[in-house]
């Protein structure tokens, strides 16, 4: 056996290897029974959240006397040794590249973060994984290993953060070959600045939260915020063609990328100048932007940069129900006076996100809370089981957000929204990062649930919303699932043609042999319907192999024949053999 | 309380008849409408039409000035809209109570039905779909959910009724909306109506409730379902403007109906009075008399959604906008109709067979001299129909045939009920005529044959109530094989309602129904008249008979004298005619084939066989 080294910096060992985030980081139900969110990285951390145990156990029929635990450590036994392409590992070994073949370094990037792939980590249950991980440190490593893997036909899947929602990261099972994981993690460094032309040569490994910080140093930033940005990387942003919270000002991945470089079988493919705009015959970067690792591996990335912000300001405003919500958010976007960010709540979410509210220091917070609570639903006249919220966050010069922040308050008047405050704003969008780790605390009680998004014209938002929501408590009903199920969703992108909607569902499958295969018929279903609805079938998350199937009717066949071809010319011998998208 | 197999009925007069009927109509009323969304007002429902962007596609295609056409599509509304109001329902339920109690003995309803109503009202927009065999149908659906609580629905209603004085406005207060007869080709009307009735099921302001038979069925048999309003009614699901609708399907039963006699001389070319606010006073004179029972039979509620199931592709709305006007696709066609066809069977098989009809149908097996002169034997009749309560249980008929009381008795107080069709004289039964003024000359032959005639298509409006029941095994009797089938199926598809596409299924359903009775024996390949039973299969031919004849007669006087060109206005009379004739010269049997009921549906038939094509003025 050949020796291998490890690199240095190893993010895997502060995260889960079953979970979501990071290890000292969870919401667990203490002895009494309170909820507490651990660790010291969020502003919730630390805290104890009184009404989630109520919540919890009041919407999903759930106690928080029946555990469901997870398998404390992986046992190596239950991975299946590699089949490693000696000759490969050989000549990988010569150039010096980091590489490992351990059990755990395999499991942790056979995955992404699907329920059915978590769920299995939980039992213990480890499939398909990759045989052999390497570490490239730069482009020019990242050519000579896919030149090797060409040569020795072996299998190469890119892996970046490995926040995958759509199965792109799990082994394809029919693959005989030694499948190598090609972890970009080395490769983060920001490579230059350019501030006359306020852009950054970055490359493609960095993580959001990384990029965000080193450019803050400099006084810049790019604005491109996923929910995922913590841990997600920019090479994945561009093959899945992420969106970005603050897409309003700083717009989706498609608008930020200057300039793509990427490793395929082939050779390098990139544009020779680093120009805004081009009119030279359908645009390469839209072969590689959502190519989800099937075409190469993308190196470095050139990005616009803007200054940091001089002001923020986070706002929410409360709507009497869901459909004046929508009706606001649409004529913001019709007038183009879109925030940074602007998302709607649905009822179910907002009360959710009252749940999820910290235990309160003084009486005094509690009492205005008590006298906001009745001015609403008391004084307005609102009903607290219909009324919805959405938050708000503005950006830019001081004078202008305030500005701003008026023209958007009284376009929400007009539609029966009163302001609600910075406060409730910003704990909206502290949620988002924290909503991932009440996944895993559901699963220690009986609790799966997933989010999944779409994007539709606007006319079509209610529509949609209001039928798969309402698809999704059927399906769970036939299925045989015991409780009514948590089925919820959130307008979070507006855009002048439609919005983007996300839908969380989650529910107690105490009763259920098979919860996970009921849970992916019901997904499946919501699927169909948001389709039926007018729906895309990903916004954001990409296609992988979860919704492959959905494909070809959704860009039709010649649209397929044209990918394939692309495919069958670029990568002949399917080296990058994920088989994700087509 | 009666049972009949799975329903409990229960009689909705009995308590009216022991408390007070000002009492009934000032209850209080709190019903629990869909998602708990307040009922939305006339003014709201109607500037929601006006203001849809449907409409303004469909101003921007007649090419008229937009205040112009705003200007008609207010007129429209006017006319049409329904305003409903609790203190006319109240003023309604006063009045029907008094005026029900007096004409039924009972009203009797399903409670399971109703319960199944109730939930399904809460969770997603309701149709109500009752079959249509009189006037007094019209508002006892609301009536029956005003007493037990449930929301009220809006009805589609003929224009006629708006004009009748005070009563139009009085029915429009209970939630009648009314559309003109003959639309045509008006585009704006159809968009005005379309819009309305979308809206209605869009925001679930109200139960809808219309007649999928389109109009009341002149002769109680089942109409072939239009499928304009149904097209409307369905497509807010199609375009996802709803999660689901639901339909419940209502059987109405009468054991004798107000109009039986008005209805058999309009069958015969007599026109019927206009709806007139007089014409509704004169007619208390029936008000005198007893109808018997009356059976309400909720269907079980039906999710379109699932019965759209792999049957309708949602997507086909995705490319362009919603609102756009479109010619519905072969598919969506293909659908709606094969819905509403499917609700007027269901509607068939919620009805209650009543024991009279079952009488019908053998008296109508008797030559009509006997009928009229020498009369039928009593205990024949008796005999018959109970060996025919039997068959028609065998076919899977829901019978209303009172059990405690003694058969014989049950069927003489039947023919008592309807003494004014038969009556029984020293052990025989003899068919009832109108009595005519005496006149100092005998009544021509031709007249005769019309006096007849009307006693005859009454008891056969009777007989047709319980039609459905054979109309299968009819179909598929003696040694006829699929092809025979399938061809009488297909010529009387117009007169019998049968699912589009279901030929097999229907097949097999009466292959094995005859089998079941014992009418045949079924190997693999074959099917055997089994001899000891041919009493069946006579009875079942004899049924279609009148049919078969009535549309011979039509067929060959097409062919003979009825020329290449014709309109259906010379070709009615000219049938009858030459049936009069061919009565009076014995030639021919039946009396039906007077019937322009029946003359109507061969020539339409024809139609649909391109034997006949119609040409456009």
């Amino acid at each position: 056996m050949p020796k291998y080294t490890k690199p240095p910096s190893h993010l895997q060992e502060i995260l889960k290897w079953n979970g979501w985030g990071y290890s000292d980081t969870r919401f667990l139900f203490n002895k009494k029974g309170q909820a507490e969110f651990t660790g010291k990285r969020y502003r919730l951390s630390g805290m104890i959240i009184p009404a989630l145990q109520n919540w919890f156990e009041g919407t999903f029929g759930a106690s928080v006397q029946h555990k469901s635990p997870a398998m404390p450590i992986l046992t190596s036994s239950a991975v299946q040794p590699p089949t490693l392409n000696e000759a490969f590992v050989d000549e990988l070994k010569s150039t010096g590249i980091p590489c490992s073949h351990d059990a755990e370094d395999r499991v942790f990037r056979g995955h992404g973060h699907c329920l059915h792939e978590v769920f299995a980590l939980r039992e213990g249950k480890v499939g398909r994984v990759p045989d052999i991980v390497v570490w490239p440190n730069c482009h020019n490593d990242v050519v000579k290993i896919v030149e090797l893997a060409c040569k020795h036909n072996v299998c190469l899947i890119p892996y970046g953060g490995g926040t995958s929602v759509s199965s792109a990261l799990e082994c394809p099972p029919e693959e005989t070959r030694c499948i190598v994981s090609l972890d970009t993690s080395q490769m983060n460094r920001i490579l230059w600045i350019d501030e006359k032309n306020l852009t950054a040569h970055v490359e493609a490994g960095i993580v959001g939260q990384e990029l965000e910080r080193l450019l803050n140093e400099s006084g810049y930033c790019t604005g491109h915020e996923p929910d995922s940005m913590e841990f997600s990387s920019l090479g994945g942003w561009v093959a899945t063609r992420a969106s970005g919270m603050k897409k309003n000002i700083y717009g989706n991945i498609e608008d930020l990328v200057v300039h793509v470089k990427m490793v395929t079988p082939q050779g390098v493919i990139e544009k020779g100048c680093q120009c805004p705009r081009m009119s030279t015959g359908p645009d390469i970067h839209h072969f590689i932007m959502g190519s989800e690792g099937t075409l190469g591996v993308v190196t470095e990335v050139t990005m616009k940069i803007r200054p940091m912000p001089e002001y923020q300001k986070y706002g929410s405003v409360v709507f009497p129900n869901f459909e004046q919500g929508v009706a606001c958010l649409r004529e913001v976007a019709k007038q183009r006076c879109a925030p940074a960010s602007i998302r709607l709540m649905d009822n179910e979410q907002f009360k959710f996100g009252h749940a999820l509210k910290p235990q309160v220091s003084s009486i005094f917070t509690s009492f205005l809370d008590g006298l906001k609570k009745f001015y609403i639903t008391k004084f307005k006249g609102f009903d607290p089981d219909r009324l919805c919220v959405a938050t708000l966050l503005f950006e830019g010069d001081r004078e202008k957000v305030l500005q701003h922040e008026k023209q958007v308050y009284d376009i929400a008047a007009k539609f029966g929204g009163l302001a609600a405050g910075e406060d409730n704003g910003q704990r909206g969008y502290m949620l988002t990062f924290v909503i991932a780790y009440l996944r895993d605390l559901g699963m220690d009680y009986y609790v799966i649930g997933e989010s999944f998004e779409t994007s539709v014209p606007w006319d079509r938002v209610l529509d949609i919303c209001r039928n798969v929501k309402a698809r999704i408590i059927q399906e769970c009903k036939d299925k045989g699932v015991q409780f009514s199920p948590l089925s919820t969703c959130r307008v979070t992108q507006t855009y002048d043609a439609g919005a983007c909607v996300y839908f969380y569902f989650a529910f107690n499958y105490r009763g259920l042999s098979d919860p996970v295969h009921v849970y992916e018929q019901v997904e499946h279903a919501a699927r169909e319907e948001i389709l039926a609805n007018g729906g895309s079938l990903s916004h954001h998350h990409g296609v992988g192999k979860l919704r492959k199937e959905w494909m070809r009717e959704t860009i039709s066949d010649v649209g397929m024949g044209m990918l394939k071809s692309v495919k069958n010319y670029v990568d002949p011998k399917n080296i990058f053999g994920n088989r994700n998208l087509i | 309380m009666k049972m009949h197999l799975f329903f409990t009925f229960v009689d909705i007069l009995e308590k009216r008849r022991c408390s007070s009927d000002l009492g009934h109509a000032l209850r209080t009323y709190s019903p629990s409408p869909y998602e708990g969304a307040p009922s939305c007002s006339t003014a709201d429902l109607n500037k929601a039409v006006l203001e849809s962007q449907y409409l303004r596609y469909v101003t921007k295609e007649t090419g008229s000035s937009g205040e112009d056409v705003r200007q008609e599509v207010c007129r429209i509304l006017e006319e049409m809209s329904q305003n409903l109001q609790l203190g006319s329902i109240r003023l309604m339920a006063y009045t029907l109570t008094k005026v029900l109690k007096r004409l039924f003995t009972g009203i009797f309803v399903n409670m399971e039905g109703l319960n199944m109503l109730q939930q399904a009202i809460q969770e997603s927009p309701v149709i109500l779909m009752p079959n249509h065999r009189s006037y007094v149908d019209f508002l006892v659906i609301s009536y029956i959910l005003f007493t037990y609580d449930i929301p009220l629905p809006v009805i589609a209603a003929g224009i006629p009724l708006a004009g009748m004085k005070m009563v139009g406005e009085i029915l429009r207060r209970s939630g009648a909306f009314f559309i003109r007869r003959a639309i045509g080709s008006d585009k704006l009307y159809w968009a005005v109506l379309s819009e309305y009735v979308k809206t209605i099921v869009r925001k679930g302001c109200a139960p809808l409730e219309f007649y999928v038979e389109g109009l009341r069925s002149r002769t109680l048999k089942s109409l072939m379902p239009k499928l304009g309003m149904m097209h409307m009614v369905l497509e807010p699901y199609f375009k996802g403007e709803v999660y689901d609708i639901t339909l419940v399907p209502i059987s109405i039963s009468y054991d004798r109906v107000l109009e039986e006699s008005l209805l058999a001389h309009e069958l015969l070319g007599i026109p019927k009075p206009k709806e007139s606010t007089t014409g509704l006073l004169k007619a208390t004179k029936v008000l005198q008399e007893d109808y018997g029972n009356m059976h309400v039979n909720f269907g079980r509620p039906m999710s379109v959604r699932r019965l759209c199931q792999g049957k309708i592709n949602r997507c086909q709305y995705n490319l362009i906008p919603r609102d756009l006007p479109q010619k519905p696709s072969a598919e969506t066609q293909a659908c709606v109709s094969g819905l509403a066809n499917l609700m007027v069977r269901i509607q068939e098989e919620g009805s209650l067979i009543s024991p009279w009809s079952l009488m019908a149908c053998l008296l109508l097996q008797a030559p009509t001299t006997v009928l009229t002169q020498e009369g039928l034997l009593w205990h024949q009749l008796t005999e018959k129909t109970l060996w025919l309560r039997k068959l028609a249980l065998d076919f899977g008929a829901h019978l209303n045939w009172p059990g405690q009381v003694p058969d014989l008795d049950v069927m003489s107080s039947t023919v008592t009920l309807h003494r004014s069709v038969v009556h029984l004289k020293a052990g025989r039964v003899y068919l009832v005529r109108e009595e005519e003024p005496v006149r100092k000359h005998p009544i021509s032959p031709e007249l005769d044959v019309i006096r007849t005639a009307a006693a005859v298509l009454m008891l056969a409006s009777y007989r047709n109530q319980s039609l459905h029941v054979f109309v299968r095994p009819c179909h598929a009797r003696s040694d006829e094989l699929f092809a025979f089938f399938w061809f009488l199926r297909d010529i009387f598809s117009n007169e019998f309602i049968f699912i589009p596409g279901k030929s097999s299924q229907d097949f097999e359903e009466a292959c094995f129904l005859l089998n079941k009775c014992g009418a045949v024996d079924i190997s693999e390949q074959e099917v055997i008249v089994s001899d000891a039973r041919l009493e069946v299969l006579s009875f079942l031919q004899a049924l279609l008979q009148p049919f078969i004849h009535s549309y011979q007669v039509m067929f060959r006087y097409l062919c003979e004298d009825g020329g290449n060109v014709f309109t259906e206005k010379q070709v009615l009379p000219a049938v009858r005619n030459r049936a009069t004739k061919l009565i009076l010269s014995g030639e021919l049997h039946t009396y039906e084939a007077l019937s322009s009921d029946t003359q109507k549906n061969g020539l339409s038939a024809l139609q649909r066989l391109k034997t006949v094509t119609k040409l456009r003025e």
